[in-house]
């Protein structure tokens, strides 16, 4: 039981800093789909482009995740993905302004955020005021990435004083942080709840914001981009999701 | 008995400066050189110089930048502190399991900077092995501290320096220190005043590469300390987030952290390091 959650920490740690090994490939290999992903879609899209492989054995998946700014300014730069899909739709809005998108992105998927906990809330964490407390430590993503940017939306919206200890890089790194205990709450997605050893606090509706994950084919993707997008958007990709707490549109 | 002239002994015993280079060599030694001046050049062309006053006058980037250098040199000279008497202990006493104590010591060079950074909250962080004792006994915790940045750039970067004393250590001539001895110089006289001198260009070769190690630290730091601005960004953290908003001000950023270090390596080198090319390279 330990054993395996350190390891699933650990790998969860590789993944979600180590994402600039994984864009090295060839743009026009045949069959080849490489879908750049935001970090909370780890888990269903991993699912989802299993189910592709078995509905299309000729084509290949190649997942890349990392934090959506960070896999919109890869393929800014040239990065060869076929497919983008982002935790928000400001940070897809940059693709579509830059014309490196082709056609309107579609949101397939909706999260929310959540008061992330370690597993059994020792510290019986209710809601958004006791974050407050001095002495928890609280980390959240930096503003720089849209689970930062919802954060602290979240705590204005609320009208909460919360200093966190830590501004991380992406979504996962919070999720580590609190899975191995080294900090006592943070603000992740719904999602991560399903996906690691951690337990969910819900936000109150009124204050929450909802984050909707739009996805869009790159504007010189191969022809496997539109039809693992259908995939994604179909009844395949939707059970999915949803059977890794997403909500779907 | 200067560094110096133990570097000089050695120089001549190799013959640096009488060879002349096969062709295919100077070539190769061309595209290396080409391999590592290109990038630099890159960022050069690419960054974006009217905007340089503004994003090197924010605070943001200020404190940045003071954050990198105070734990820098902080880390530097822990690992030298630290570094140099393990360094002595590998090169000189004879001891069993000596080969899995070096391999432990630069066991660090080789794990991906991000596992290591987990490998440190495993250990130092307030659920670790030893971090919890910490954290119930004396109330220090690591992780999110301007401390744990320190702690994982000693971490990465005491390697560089145990490797390049250690070699030194092995290398020197020990007769001078058996002279000394049987002049009737204490353990501790003999190491400060005859053995310590004799791998000066060294030493401070190994205090600059991990410095320099330190100020370039990123992996470890991110997962073991954290991002806080002022408390544990250091520049490289902060030009890792910016480029996730901003390339062109990250560019900038990554100028001020190659600069700083160019400037000090540079200088270093030519202060302390002049004539003992040999040993450094």
């Amino acid at each position: 039981m330990r054993r395996s959650r350190w390891w699933r920490v650990a790998a969860g740690a590789v993944v979600a800093a180590l994402p600039m090994a994984a864009c090295g490939s060839d743009d026009d290999a045949g069959g080849e789909i490489v879908v750049f992903a935001a970090a909370s879609l780890t888990e269903a899209f991993t699912d989802i482009a299993d189910a592709f492989a078995d509905a299309e054995p000729e084509a290949e998946v190649i997942l890349n995740f990392a934090a959506s700014s960070q896999l919109a300014s890869q393929i800014l730069e040239g990065a060869p993905a076929d497919v983008y899909a982002s935790a928000d739709t400001r940070t897809m809005g940059r693709l579509v302004d830059a014309g490196a998108t082709r056609g309107d992105p579609v949101v397939f998927a909706i999260n929310r955020a959540v008061i992330v906990v370690e597993s059994g809330n020792p510290l019986d964490i209710t809601g958004l005021a006791d974050l407050t407390e001095p002495d928890l430590v609280v980390v959240t993503c930096a503003p720089e990435v849209p689970c930062g940017s919802y954060a602290s939306e979240v705590f204005e919206r609320a009208g909460v004083d919360v200093r966190p200890d830590s501004l991380e890089a992406n979504v996962k790194a919070v999720v580590t942080k609190v899975a191995l205990g080294e900090a006592d709450a943070g603000i992740a997605y719904a999602t991560d709840v399903f996906a690691a050893d951690v337990d969910g606090v819900a936000i109150p509706d009124d204050v929450n914001v909802v984050a909707e994950y739009p996805l869009a084919v790159t504007a010189d993707a191969g022809a496997g981009a539109d039809e693992f997008v259908d995939v994604v958007l179909g009844s395949t990709g939707r059970r999915i999701l949803v059977d890794h707490g997403f909500e779907v549109p | 008995m200067s560094g110096r002239r133990t570097a000089d002994r050695a120089r001549s015993h190799r013959g640096v400066g009488r060879e002349r280079l096969p062709l295919p060599a100077l070539l190769l030694a061309v595209v290396a050189a080409a391999f590592f001046a290109l990038p630099f050049l890159g960022l050069l062309l690419r960054a974006p110089w009217g905007s340089l006053a503004e994003v090197l006058g924010r605070s943001s980037v200020r404190s940045a930048l003071w954050l990198s250098i105070r734990t820098s040199v902080t880390a530097a000279a822990v690992a030298a502190l630290f570094g140099v008497p393990l360094a002595w202990l590998l090169a000189r006493i004879d001891f069993p399991g000596r080969g899995l104590v070096r391999a432990l010591a630069t066991l660090s060079m080789v794990l991906p900077p991000v596992v290591g950074g987990v490998a440190l909250f495993a250990s130092f962080g307030r659920r670790g092995v030893f971090g919890q004792y910490l954290d119930d006994w004396f109330g220090i915790r690591l992780p999110f501290t301007t401390t744990g940045v320190v702690v994982a750039q000693v971490f990465v970067a005491m390697p560089f320096l145990v490797l390049t004393v250690e070699a030194a250590l092995r290398q020197i001539d020990h007769r001078v220190e058996d002279a000394a001895r049987t002049l009737g110089a204490g353990r501790w006289y003999v190491f400060s005043r005859v053995t310590l001198p004799s791998i000066r260009p060294a030493l401070f070769a190994g205090v600059v590469l991990a410095w320099a190690r330190a100020l370039g630290e990123f992996g470890a730091t991110i997962t073991f300390a954290g991002n806080f601005p002022g408390e544990t960004q250091t520049l490289p953290l902060a030009t890792y987030l910016t480029l996730e908003t901003d390339p062109d001000e990250a560019i900038i950023i990554a100028m001020l952290l190659i600069a700083v270090s160019f400037v000090v390596l540079v200088g270093l080198r030519d202060r302390w390091l002049g004539g003992s090319r040999d040993v450094v390279a």
